[in-house]
């Protein structure tokens, strides 16, 4: 146990009974002095890299308070939205609904077989799990929209590249996810089938994936409310999708514009999140 | 196995044959909007340049004396992504004891919290970070109040979650010594939770991280925006060892961040 962690489960599991109630300024059950010095160090640690972090940003309150009228104006040109723009941009909201789900339906087929590999308890041999492993971390280090922006170069602008872009996202998310769902499996029917003469796949096809498919389900419905998300602001990068009109009514100060559009991606993520929950919930 | 009584009943079973076939649907229609227009006439010409790019990356622009390099590009991110999980991670209390629904007998009352946290969820970081760029200037500034801003959602939503589930006992026993609503807090939740809330904000920094490295290709701040030079300019050597360097970056503070959590849980 190190001390620092003891000090801090000491400092704070509640007061004791024979200690009776705390007072502030004494301290029933403190932990001992080098564990203190240890978190005051810590606590100085912490400060020392704020204050260093906010002088390299010029992050200052007064900056801050300069900005909100700034804001407040902006907020105000949101309002009222323009209604007329919504048949406009109906369209490419559509689109955006479209790109999240296929790229995520494909990066989710992608997963399953990468996760049976990278599991092992279903393939043992590390020759092929770690470097598999090592791949999915790669993969999930990359952010979407740089994906997006790669794709826009090699594909040409348009839904199609922010596809592609979701596709490889959700590819690390879900075959990470499922591998450690796989790995944490009952491993007692797979002994069974083992026992009794079953073939890999076979083990695989009865033993693993009925145990992992709810999982597996619930991860991709979670991956797909993110990526609706991520959807919506791809065409910024011009990957498709309702980000381009964002980008062009914010290029053009047509706030207005900007606030349906705002509104719009509100309504939709949230009637996909509830809509995703019910389903979740069903099959859980 | 023929024994009727084994069948699901008629309605839950036309009910999985009309979820069944809705999805069908709505795959058909979502594959039909991915028109594949063919790769680009320079597609392959363009591969070619990126793999190259990636292979053999712009090292001399990992550390240039004067001006902007990698290095300063990626101390930025680092450190937009401290300071905006600082920020949400303080800001969000009071959101999280207003959205939990032990904290209050008003049952409406955590409701409208839990609405008002999943409406900021919504805003992508990307939208945040535009309004902040038109209020504070283009630069770093602007990245840290969208990532605080935008995390409060997520943060806040765990952090409740974590205070409904706190043991009541403490908070019992306090409130029968006649401790009133501020000490009841501080001294029987706060204590319970406080690991948890590390372990979270811990959590979303390593989130936060992924979302600085992109935040400057709208213009606020990181290495985002050298990144969008580069790619603009179709510089993919530059491009390469810039996601070397991010990747670099994220692997090494999700370590730094996991052994960190191993230590507070």
């Amino acid at each position: 146990m190190k001390p620092d962690s003891t000090a801090r489960q000491l400092s704070s599991t509640p007061p004791s009974p024979h200690a009776g109630p705390p007072q502030p300024g004494m301290r029933p059950a403190g932990p001992p002095l080098p564990g203190r010095y240890k978190r005051y160090a810590t606590w100085m640690i912490f400060i020392v890299v704020l204050v260093a972090c906010s002088i390299h940003t010029d992050a200052t309150p007064y900056q801050l308070i300069v900005g909100l009228p700034e804001m407040g104006k902006l907020l105000g040109e949101m309002f009222p939205p323009d209604w007329s723009y919504l048949p406009t941009i109906w369209k490419p909201m559509l689109e955006t609904i479209q790109i999240a789900i296929v790229g995520t339906t494909l990066g989710a087929i992608l997963a399953i077989p990468v996760a049976l590999l990278c599991a092992y308890n279903v393939m043992p041999r590390k020759l092929i799990s770690l470097p598999m492993r090592t791949i999915l971390n790669l993969v999930r280090t990359i952010p979407d929209l740089l994906f997006a922006s790669i794709f826009v170069a090699v594909f040409g602008i348009g839904p199609f590249a922010g596809m592609l872009a979701l596709l490889f996202f959700s590819f690390g998310i879900i075959a990470k996810l499922t591998f450690e769902a796989i790995e944490a499996i009952d491993p007692g029917p797979l002994e069974a089938m083992t026992a009794v003469g079953a073939s890999r796949i076979q083990v695989i096809a009865f033993g693993v994936v009925p145990q992992a498919l709810p999982y597996f389900v619930s991860y991709l419905l979670y991956t797909f409310e993110v990526n609706v998300r991520a959807a919506s602001v791809l065409g910024l990068v011009g990957a498709g999708g309702i980000g381009l009109l964002l980008d062009r009514s914010l290029g053009l100060f047509r706030y207005d514009r900007t606030s349906i559009i705002i509104l719009l991606t509100l309504v939709i993520v949230l009637a996909i999140d509830y809509g995703s929950n019910l389903l979740r919930r069903k099959l859980l | 196995m023929n024994d009727p009584t084994l069948r699901r009943p008629v309605g839950s079973r036309l009910r999985l044959w009309a979820i069944a076939i809705l999805l069908i649907i709505i795959y058909i229609w979502a594959f039909r909007g991915m028109q594949f227009e063919g790769l680009q006439g320079t597609a392959k010409s363009v591969s070619v340049a990126i793999l190259n790019g990636f292979l053999h990356p712009d090292w001399s622009y990992v550390y240039i004396p004067e001006g902007e390099d990698l290095l300063r590009g990626l101390l930025d991110t680092l450190v937009i992504s401290i300071l905006g999980t600082f920020v949400s991670a303080f800001v969000c209390l009071p959101f999280a004891f207003w959205a939990s629904s032990n904290m209050t007998r008003l049952r409406p009352l955590s409701g409208s919290g839990k609405f008002v946290l999943s409406v900021i969820r919504v805003f992508p970081e990307m939208i945040v970070a535009i309004l902040f760029i038109k209020a504070v200037g283009p630069g770093s500034f602007a990245g840290v109040l969208a990532l605080g801003i935008h995390s409060i959602g997520m943060l806040a939503k765990l952090f409740s979650e974590t205070i409904e589930s706190v043991d009541h006992g403490p908070q019992e026993a306090l409130v029968a010594c006649g401790a009133n609503r501020l000490q009841v807090i501080f001294f029987a939740v706060l204590p319970q939770v406080i690991p948890q809330f590390l372990s979270y904000s811990l959590y979303r920094f390593e989130i936060n991280i992924r979302s600085a490295t992109t935040l400057g290709l709208v213009g606020a701040g990181g290495i985002g925006t050298p990144l969008l030079f580069a790619l603009q300019m179709r510089n993919w050597n530059r491009v390469g060892v810039i996601l070397l360097g991010i990747v670099v970056l994220i692997i090494l503070t999700d370590l730094i961040s996991g052994w960190l959590r191993k230590r507070i849980v």
